[in-house]
């Protein structure tokens, strides 16, 4: 590490630039000097001690002799010089120059070769340039992937040609657009419950299962049909399915009938992949393309399908046979080209015979299910189903049907609801890529159908947005036609909605939608409904309107749910409808702006859901507000928000939820800004420390927002202060140094210190600098050794180390106080860490005093490295005394003697490793801070030297490297003691 | 140890008929060398013909009229008495399928009282305190295509209260008209059974409908016969009160090997026929037969 010309560890960052302003002036800040004055140092022990060492190890006497003469050690720099020296050399590149990022050389001759590898064909490609992009050749087909496909290799045409085939049947088929089925299972299940008792199987057994059980029955038998094909018991497989599919004909519970119809058609589809598969497996050779012909077909396997052929169409109950059919449609391909078409047609007039019209519709879907994914190119087929559905629709209103409805007990409209899944599917499936033209005549045949509640809201569902949209008046119209006693007219209008927030009506209709819907919406009674239709009907209020429209919306909802706090039961879609008014509205002054806004927010009564509330209008709000804002409005809503926040915070709460609920107030801290106005800013962060105080993040942004201010009252003032920002910036530091003792973690009260007495040092406040760095020393010694990082304890001294290296770079230019003693702040610190129980008299205290010394150099020097601007430090004031040298001269060979001791326990401890270690370490310290012309130092150096090597524990490379930059310094003007040097220090060979 | 005999034919689906070769390999697997006394392969046609329980009292006299028919019979020694060596050896056959004296194979056909059953079996024959071994298989035998079209022959049917027969108290009926139609009732054994049903209006409502395959199979000579009417399969293409004035299909797949063409021989007839059952809510079971010639082209 010693190598490169000056490895100077000594410069820490300069002190940061932030901004600034103000406070009642005068009141000197509260801090007490106890202990620091340089009279009370003890110093350190240990110095008077050398003649007494043990002699064990004579070089170590030798070094501590040496010191207690000396009168200057550190070397005189010229920092600007050695900046100059020691940058590397800038040459200007001119366009064309040879530069290694700009130019590759690709050889023509390898591409080509790579090219050809594998095809027989003889390509011509013999396109070269001088400058070749490696990128651009791969592009231009010349790469060995695109030339493999290019060739008129018949291998390649063969293997290539049946993907391309399916890509084309991939065109007539389901795309990624298609929301598959499995999309819908999750939500059917959700909704479709009942607390009735279940039966599986016949009447007599089981007739007591729990909705829950019931489920856990038929997950047994997906169960077993599984294992059943683990263990090649094809017949077994069958019979469950068989089963299972029989338990669709049974409408005993019909509002569970959906969520039976995706359990058991689970089972189906599982049982249909899994044959397929068998099939596929026992021809090896057809695993990979799907477009085998029948005649490719093993006999075996055909004879083994036919039989299934067979025993399914032998079935006896209708229903069973049907779902066992359409489960293994596929299968047909290996029998017949025409298979899977010639069974679609009878599959779909099968279901005729169906006579329970919600049984039927729903075994209509499942033919759709598995219509689309087998054979998606047969459309026609599959819109045949529909058109039969529409002929039997008159069913759903039959006698058989109310009969069934009475002994159950269950309203038409729920039973109603029963069949939209079913039918949105089947919609949804017609719709895929149908052309316009199709889609107005089916909503011409849904039209002629009397009570057309039910296919209108599936319709809505299933069609395009767009399509739904431009015909919004029409289907206003038909809505308002439908029968009370039917299908929910709440369902419809929130199916209208969901529409609407996709795609935009005409313009000129856009008002007159939103008037007539709002005049049905409002007057529906159950708040449960009216909240659902609201909930989708503010996305397109907010899309089209203004905040006027919203405003009248936000009041209507809060008029339907107050009542009997009807809100309590509808927390989930009132903060879906303030999410969409804030997805909309990023404005902050017209969304506070609306009247109703705040009052709507009050519906949240729930503390969870209200804070989860306000991280939403914080999360829009730190994302979406460009400038910084001072607006009475905003930052008043905003601070109730943000107290709201804040005070959800207990003992329970999780430190994730803190974090997060202290990044959004810290954020919105940030964003207010009052201009030129720095007392009334300052004032905000007063109030908002006594706002925010149990959230220890954001009382550190205030600290930092409060330092910002006052270095942005330094950059107004130029650096000037007036009597007025002078006070100010005083005030700053005063909040700075109340607030931070208030916070708990150690590290960020030691840096803040710190960083809070740089800015005041920046200010000119010296004694309020004084403080916080006299603040810092007398915190030192509460550092624990251990501390909890993410959960973990680890040790502290790596923090410790950083941090004093940090502090020590600072006072190097803090002045010294008139009235205490040279250097009494770093002698404060130096007492503080030799008193400090480091652990086992470990390394890092040592590295501590190695840094010191290294600021003791920087220190003595004529000019100092940096400066604050308009303050004096000890160099201009002392203008290097030889009284002020002569301290910093005492106080280093106190550090060395320091250093000294603690190699010799390590040489005593047999740690003879760090020994080593440390040893080098201080010799490139003298090395690069020491005047080495002084013969004692010199002499101490090469004491070192041996020192480190003498356990043969050096890095040989380190010590070569060093010693080889030890004679080029030497060519360096005034450094031609180096050479001597150089000779003086030998290099030990390891055998 | 353990020795091994299988037959394995040459068509994954063991179909053949008269005149074709019925080949395929005897494959014996051991892990020792097996000494035997000679293989052989019988192969066998049979008509089996069983009486009913109902009608047993009637039949004692001609009791030798029930003696099963044999259609073919061979026998072959594929191996003569030696040793075989261990491991897996397979022994080719081949049996041609043709009959002398206008006798004619009928087609495989498992019935209750009427069974017609091809077997082939192998023997091994094996020294002292060693069983001897045997193997046997099924094949299916398919008659001969009809010479001449089957010229469809679709039936349309109406049924009403007043066209029922069988009827305890007609006035107890509810009313309605189911209407209908078979597209054939001369059907093809490897197509299925197709036509329409219509339940132009019903008082009550349907409960079910099915399609009843009925077999026929009549045994006896000239001295007198029995004739029994069993149920193969009930199938159902109606559930629940469908759809008024709607067609359903229907459809119906003749099985395999309980089905045969129609058959008429001086000893036994099988022949078949489909009832449409329409059930109604009030278990009001209406039925309607129609005879059908089953025919293989």
């Amino acid at each position: 590490a010693a190598a490169h010309g000056g490895t100077d560890s000594l410069p820490p960052p300069p002190p940061p630039e932030p901004a600034s302003p103000v406070q009642t002036p005068g009141s000197p800040l509260p801090c007490d000097t106890e202990g620091l004055c340089p009279d009370d140092f003890p110093l350190f022990p240990g110095m008077s001690n050398n003649e007494s060492a043990p002699d064990t190890d004579f070089l170590l006497t030798l070094c501590v002799y040496i010191f207690i003469l000396f009168q200057r050690h550190s070397r005189c720099r010229n920092y600007k010089a050695e900046l100059e020296a020691c940058r590397f050399e800038v040459i200007p590149v001119e366009f064309g120059d040879f530069h290694p990022l700009k130019l590759i050389t690709v050889t023509d001759s390898k591409t080509k070769k790579v090219g050809r590898k594998g095809s027989t064909s003889s390509t011509s490609s013999s396109s070269s340039s001088s400058m070749l992009d490696p990128l651009s050749s791969l592009l231009d087909g010349s790469d060995p992937l695109s030339l493999f496909a290019a060739t008129a290799d018949p291998l390649t045409i063969a293997c290539c040609q049946p993907s391309f085939k399916r890509e084309r049947e991939e065109e007539t088929g389901v795309g990624s657009d298609f929301e598959p089925w499995c999309g819908k299972r999750g939500d059917i299940l959700a909704r479709y419950t009942t607390t009735e008792k279940l039966s599986i199987g016949s009447q007599k057994e089981l007739l007591n299962l729990t909705q829950q059980d019931y489920i856990n029955r038929i997950e047994e038998q997906n169960q077993s049909l599984k294992d059943a094909w683990a263990t090649d018991q094809k017949v077994k497989a069958l019979k469950i399915v068989i089963q299972c599919s029989k338990l669709l004909s049974d409408t005993s519970v019909i509002q569970f009938y959906p969520s039976k119809f995706v359990l058991i058609t689970d089972i189906l589809d599982t049982f249909g992949k899994d044959s397929y598969q068998h099939f596929i497996c026992r021809n090896c050779f057809l695993v990979l393309q799907d477009n085998f012909s029948p005649d490719e077909v093993n006999e075996t396997a055909k004879e083994t399908c036919l039989n299934w052929f067979f025993k399914i169409a032998s079935i006896r109950e209708l229903i069973s046979r049907f779902y066992v059919e359409v489960a293994i449609l596929k299968c047909n391909k290996f029998l017949s080209k025409v298979g899977i078409s010639e069974t679609l047609p009878r599959l779909t007039s099968m279901i005729r015979g169906i006579g329970d019209p919600l049984v039927a519709v729903y075994a209509r879907a499942y033919l759709f299910r598995v219509g689309m994914e087998v054979a998606p190119h047969l459309k026609d087929s599959l819109n045949k189903n529909f058109f039969d559905f529409l002929s039997t629709f008159k069913q759903i209103h039959g006698e058989t049907v109310q009969n069934q409805l009475a002994v159950q007990r269950v309203e038409i409209p729920i039973y109603l609801t029963l069949y939209s899944p079913a039918i949105d599917w089947i919609l949804q499936c017609i719709a895929y890529k149908a052309p316009e033209a199709l889609l107005t005549e089916m909503m011409e045949r849904c039209k002629k159908l009397g009570n057309n509640a039910l296919l209108l809201n599936s319709v809505m569902s299933a069609f395009r947005a767009e399509f739904i949209a431009t015909r919004s008046m029409d289907f206003i119209g038909m809505i308002k036609e439908c029968e009370e006693s039917g299908f929910p007219k709440h369902i419809l209008f929130r199916s209208l909605g969901m529409n609407l927030a996709l795609a935009d009506p005409p313009e000129n209709d856009r008002l007159q939608i939103l008037n007539e819907a709002w005049k049905v919406i409002t007057k529906l009674k159950n708040p449960q409904d009216y909240v659902n239709c609201a909930e989708v009907w503010i996305e397109y209020t907010c899309r089209h309107f203004t905040k006027r429209q919203v405003n009248t919306v936000l009041a209507d909802v809060i008029k339907h749910l107050t009542p009997d706090r009807a809100f309590e039961d509808a927390y989930s879609q009132l903060q879906s409808i303030i999410t969409k008014v804030l997805y909309n509205f990023h404005d902050f002054a017209v969304l506070f702006s609306m009247e109703k806004f705040l009052p709507f927010l009050d519906m949240f009564q729930k503390e969870s859901v209200r804070v989860e509330v306000c991280k939403c209008i914080m999360d829009v709000f730190i994302r979406h507000q460009q400038e910084l804002t001072r607006d009475p409005v905003i930052l008043n809503a905003l601070m109730h928000v943000c107290k709201t926040m804040h005070d959800s915070v207990n003992a329970l709460t999780l430190e994730d939820e803190k974090r997060s609920l202290a990044v959004f107030i810290s954020g919105f801290i940030r964003m207010v800004s009052f201009g030129r106005d720095f007392e009334q800013q300052l004032s905000f962060y007063v109030e908002a420390r006594s706002t925010f105080c149990n959230l220890e993040p954001v009382l550190v942004q205030l600290i930092h927002s409060v330092n910002q201010l006052a270095m942005e009252t330094r950059k107004v003032m130029k650096g000037k202060h007036s009597r007025k920002t002078a006070a100010f910036v005083r005030a700053c530091a005063a909040y700075c140094f109340i607030t931070i003792p208030s916070l708990a973690n150690i590290f960020t009260r030691l840096n803040l210190y710190l960083h809070s007495g740089q800015v005041a040092l920046a200010n000119q406040c010296l004694s309020q600098a004084d403080a916080f760095f006299k603040a810092a020393i007398s915190l030192l010694p509460e550092v624990p050794r251990m501390i909890n990082i993410d959960g973990k304890m680890r040790t502290s001294e790596g923090f410790l180390f950083e941090f004093l290296s940090n502090f020590f770079s600072t006072l190097l230019i803090v002045p010294d106080h008139p009235e205490q003693g040279v250097l009494y702040l770093v002698r404060g610190l130096l007492n503080v860490i030799q008193d400090y129980t480091w652990e086992d008299a470990s390394d890092p205290k040592v590295r501590t005093y190695t840094n010191v010394l290294h600021l003791l150099a920087a220190v003595s020097q004529e000019n100092y490295l940096y400066h604050v601007d308009k303050v004096d430090s000890n160099d201009n004031l002392y203008g290097s005394d030889p009284k002020f040298l002569a301290e910093i001269n005492k106080l280093s060979d106190t550090l060395i003697g320091q250093i000294l001791d603690h190699l010799k326990t390590l040489g005593k401890d047999e740690n003879l490793r760090r020994q080593s270690a440390l040893a080098m370490s201080l010799f490139n310290s003298i090395l690069i801070h020491g005047d080495l012309r002084n013969n004692k130092l010199n002499q101490l150096a090469i004491n070192l030297w041996n020192l480190a090597q003498k356990h043969g524990f050096a890095d040989t490379k380190t010590m070569v490297r060093t010693l080889e930059h030890i004679k080029r310094q030497n060519k360096q003007p005034g450094m031609g003691h180096f050479a001597e040097l150089a000779l003086r220090l030998p290099l030990q060979s390891r055998t | 140890m353990v020795t091994a005999l299988d037959l394995r034919l040459k068509r994954a689906n063991k179909v053949y008929r008269e005149g074709e070769t019925l080949s395929g390999v005897v494959i014996i697997s051991s892990k020792e060398t097996v000494p035997h006394q000679g293989i052989t392969l019988t192969m066998e046609g049979v008509v089996n013909l069983q009486l009913s329980a109902k009608s047993v009292g009637v039949f004692e006299a001609f009791y030798n009229s029930v003696k099963p028919i044999s259609l073919i019979s061979s026998n072959i020694e594929v191996a003569k008495a030696g040793k075989l060596p261990n491991g897996r050896t397979e022994i080719p056959f081949e049996f041609p399928l043709t009959v002398k004296n206008n006798k004619v194979l009928y087609e495989t056909y498992h019935g209750v009282f009427v069974n017609i059953q091809y077997t082939l079996r192998c023997d091994m024959r094996r020294p002292l305190l060693a069983k001897d071994l045997t193997k046997t298989c099924e094949f299916i035998v398919h008659s001969l295509p009809q010479k001449g079209k089957v010229s469809p022959s679709p039936v349309d049917f109406s049924i009403s209260p007043e066209s029922l027969q069988n009827v305890r108290e007609r006035t107890s009926l509810p009313r309605f008209l189911i209407r209908g139609r078979l597209d054939s009732t001369n059907c093809v054994i490897t197509q299925p059974l197709t036509g329409e049903l219509v339940v132009e209006h019903s008082d009550v409502p349907v409960k079910s409908v099915e399609l009843q395959l009925v077999r026929v199979e009549t045994c006896g000579c000239a001295e007198g016969y029995a004739r029994d009417a069993t149920e193969i399969q009930n199938i159902q293409i109606a559930d629940g009160n469908i759809c008024q004035g709607l067609a359903i299909p229907i459809y119906m797949v003749f099985p395999r090997l309980f089905t045969c063409p129609t058959l008429e021989t001086t000893n036994f007839k099988v022949e078949f026929e489909v009832n449409v059952v329409v059930v109604l809510q009030d278990d009001h079971l209406i039925t309607e037969n129609f005879p059908l010639k089953v025919s293989r082209v």
